[in-house]
């Protein structure tokens, strides 16, 4: 167990899970050099063979994953910044969604995609997306996100190790650093969220950056005699509905923090679910908490205006109690 | 007539027998296909391979299953040079619960990985990633397999093709670019959207490029034998453009929703002539050369109809899919 921040916890699971199993590779634009530090001395200690620098080329890249996966190796396809999941859209939508489907299940499709997604860096519009609300209509691919370093560690673990075609994105903001456990078969199960805090008043379901904030909101709410259950999503397809729904059974009161835009988001579907599954629970509305709908502009002071901020969450949930 | 055999050395006339004979098997199905989507036989559109054959035969001709081809809509006709299974093929183009893919992926997606055929794509230009991965693949896996992309002159305008050479070309990967240019971008000559020559776009990237008569069964064959060597040999890519013709429309049935024809009736009828039709000048070589009789040739062309009606038997009385397996494939969790 060490403290360690988000890019050195993803690149301690990238040179396990590369050691463990040969027909793990990597490629990416700057995979070598790495940009962001989630794949330093990975092309040193396992070769330029299996840690590729690919041109830049989001097209090709996402659809080389399909037919190399299909072809035997389990490939991690690093698309830096998830806006580029739209550059390399159609073999994600068309070929990696569907392949498995349209031919019965002949094949399998371990692959990773990995982005970092969000903003809160005065990246502006084109580097700050949050794209997974389009990624979950799929169908095809699970989606997680990790909250912190640890939680980054076991979920790219389990998606490297998962027979489909995982989105594996990270908060930009990935947060403070955490204890990461040494262990090498640390892993966190795809489709399982973690009760960080637990409380009776109120639930708060919250997603990657979100999580942290969340935890800050909690802690002010704690201050004002509030007791609130936070839920640390983790994974967006498959969503662990049993434990949102018990947490929603024991409060009765629920706001689903998410950093994408409203309309199709992770929260309004998530919403959804409740609303039919756990109607008679529900003290009050089910409330979201996401980022405005624009894009992500540039300046610090519009940025941090149209994310979701502590003070959004606190002020949400002082509105949703003062309902009742 | 242009001669269909007069330099090959290395392709016996067992070779071109048994590739006249495939030509002919999906021709047969493909025509059973059109005049079966007349009376609604089975549910789906169909994109016929008739007058394309020269192309997908020869060149799977000299790979194995653990050479990798990824198609086009257009992909009866490569799924059975590959050596897929007609009848599974019929069924799965029928619906049918026995298809290759159960009857979920229909004329567009018909695979077999087993057999390394990553399968038709219903994107154009769709199919394009997936031949670079397994090639990617193979590179890695050093087994001097080989992987093939078939596209069409509407595909050559993707820019994807753009990215795979590139990449194929900086890796050395064993990959072989077979654009089958049919002279048709769906019902737009390809004059009218497409600048330069296709075959020339390898030339920046500094992969070897061929250029054959696409209705040519032998020039095609030594073209491939080409590319397909420098596959095995670590070589890198090399990219075909085999000149053909599509006979038939972009889609069966086009006439019930277009408001226009889009070509001369002349112009089709004159690559359906023994000097340009691939299955008749090949059958004109046998004859001329004495290698078969007329005899011979009904006689072939007999079995693989009876072949081709029992597939579509197969297919007529195969059970309909459960319909507890769309629910099936789709994720594993």
């Amino acid at each position: 167990m060490s403290k360690q921040r988000m890019m050195p916890a993803i690149n301690l699971a990238l040179q396990e899970e590369m050691k463990r199993d040969n027909r793990v590779i990597l490629y990416g634009e700057d995979a070598g050099i790495s940009l962001l530090g989630q794949t330093t001395g990975l092309q040193e200690n396992f070769g330029k063979d299996r840690v590729r620098d690919t041109p830049i080329c989001e097209n090709i890249m996402t659809g080389m994953a399909v037919g190399a996966a299909a072809a035997g190796y389990r490939p991690i396809c690093h698309l830096l910044y998830g806006n580029f999941i739209y550059t390399g859209f159609d073999s994600i939508a068309n070929q990696a969604a569907k392949l498995k489907y349209m031919t019965a299940g002949q094949v399998k499709l371990p692959i990773v995609y990995m982005a970092v997604i969000g903003g809160g860096r005065s990246a502006a519009a084109q580097h700050s997306d949050i794209p997974y609300p389009a990624l979950m209509n799929l169908g095809g691919v699970k989606v997680v996100v990790p909250s912190n370093s640890r939680t980054a560690k076991g979920l790219l673990k389990s998606a490297i190790r998962d027979d489909n075609p995982v989105f594996y994105l990270t908060a930009a903001g990935g947060g403070r650093p955490e204890e990461v456990p040494d262990d090498d078969n640390y892993i966190i199960p795809i489709g399982k969220s973690e009760v960080i805090n637990q409380g009776n008043d109120v639930t708060i379901i919250s997603i990657g950056s979100m999580t942290l904030k969340s935890l800050q909101a909690t802690k002010k709410l704690n201050e004002k005699g509030v007791g609130v259950d936070l839920i640390d999503l983790l994974s967006l397809v498959p969503i662990d509905e049993d434990t949102i729904i018990n947490s929603l059974k024991k409060t009765g009161r629920v706001i689903i923090v998410d950093e994408a835009r409203d309309i199709c988001s992770a929260a309004s579907h998530i919403s959804a679910i409740l609303s039919d599954k756990a109607f008679k629970y529900l003290k009050s509305p089910i409330k979201r908490v996401t980022v405005k709908d624009v894009a992500i502009p540039y300046s610090p002071i519009l940025e941090s205006h149209v994310i979701p901020e502590v003070a959004d969450i606190v002020n949400c949930i002082e509105e949703l109690l003062e309902l009742n | 007539m242009m001669s269909i055999k007069n330099y090959v050395n290395n392709l016996s006339d067992e070779d071109l027998k048994r590739i006249y004979k495939k030509m002919l098997m999906i021709r047969k199905c493909e025509e059973h296909l059109g005049e079966a989507t007349k009376n609604g036989a089975f549910p789906g559109a169909v994109h016929l391979y008739i007058g394309q054959e020269a192309i997908a035969v020869p060149l799977c001709d000299q790979l194995n299953d653990s050479d990798w081809i990824s198609s086009t809509h257009r992909g009866h006709g490569h799924f059975i040079a590959k050596g897929g299974d007609v009848k599974k093929m019929m069924a799965e183009i029928y619906g049918k619960s026995t298809g290759i893919c159960g009857g979920k992926g229909g004329s567009m997606h018909v695979a077999d990985f087993k057999k390394g055929i990553i399968g038709a794509n219903g994107v154009v230009a769709g199919g394009m990633g997936l031949a670079v991965g397994a090639a990617l693949a193979s590179k890695m896996d050093g087994n001097g397999a080989v992987s093939i992309i078939f596209f069409g002159d509407g595909a050559a305008n993707q820019g994807v093709l753009m990215e795979a050479m590139n990449i194929c070309s900086l890796w050395n990967l064993p990959m072989i670019f077979m654009c089958e240019n049919n002279q048709y971008s769906e019902f737009t000559h390809t004059s009218e959207v497409t600048s330069g020559k296709i075959v020339d776009r390898a030339e920046p990237f500094g992969i070897p490029k061929y250029e054959v008569d696409g209705n040519n069964a032998v020039d095609v064959w030594q073209a491939a034998y080409q590319a397909v060597q420098r596959g095995r040999n670590d070589e890198g890519p090399s990219f075909i453009e085999a000149h053909t013709y599509r006979q038939r429309g972009h889609v069966e049935f086009e006439y019930t929703f277009l408001s226009r024809t889009y070509r001369d009736q002349n112009e089709v009828e004159l690559w359906k002539t023994n000097d340009k039709d691939p299955i008749l000048r090949l059958e004109s070589y046998f004859i001329e050369h004495n290698k078969y009789s007329g005899d011979d040739i009904e006689k072939i062309q007999k079995e693989v109809q009876d072949e081709v009606d029992d597939a579509v038997k197969f297919a007529i009385e195969s059970p309909e899919p459960d319909i507890t397996s769309a629910m099936e494939h789709m994720i594993e969790r």
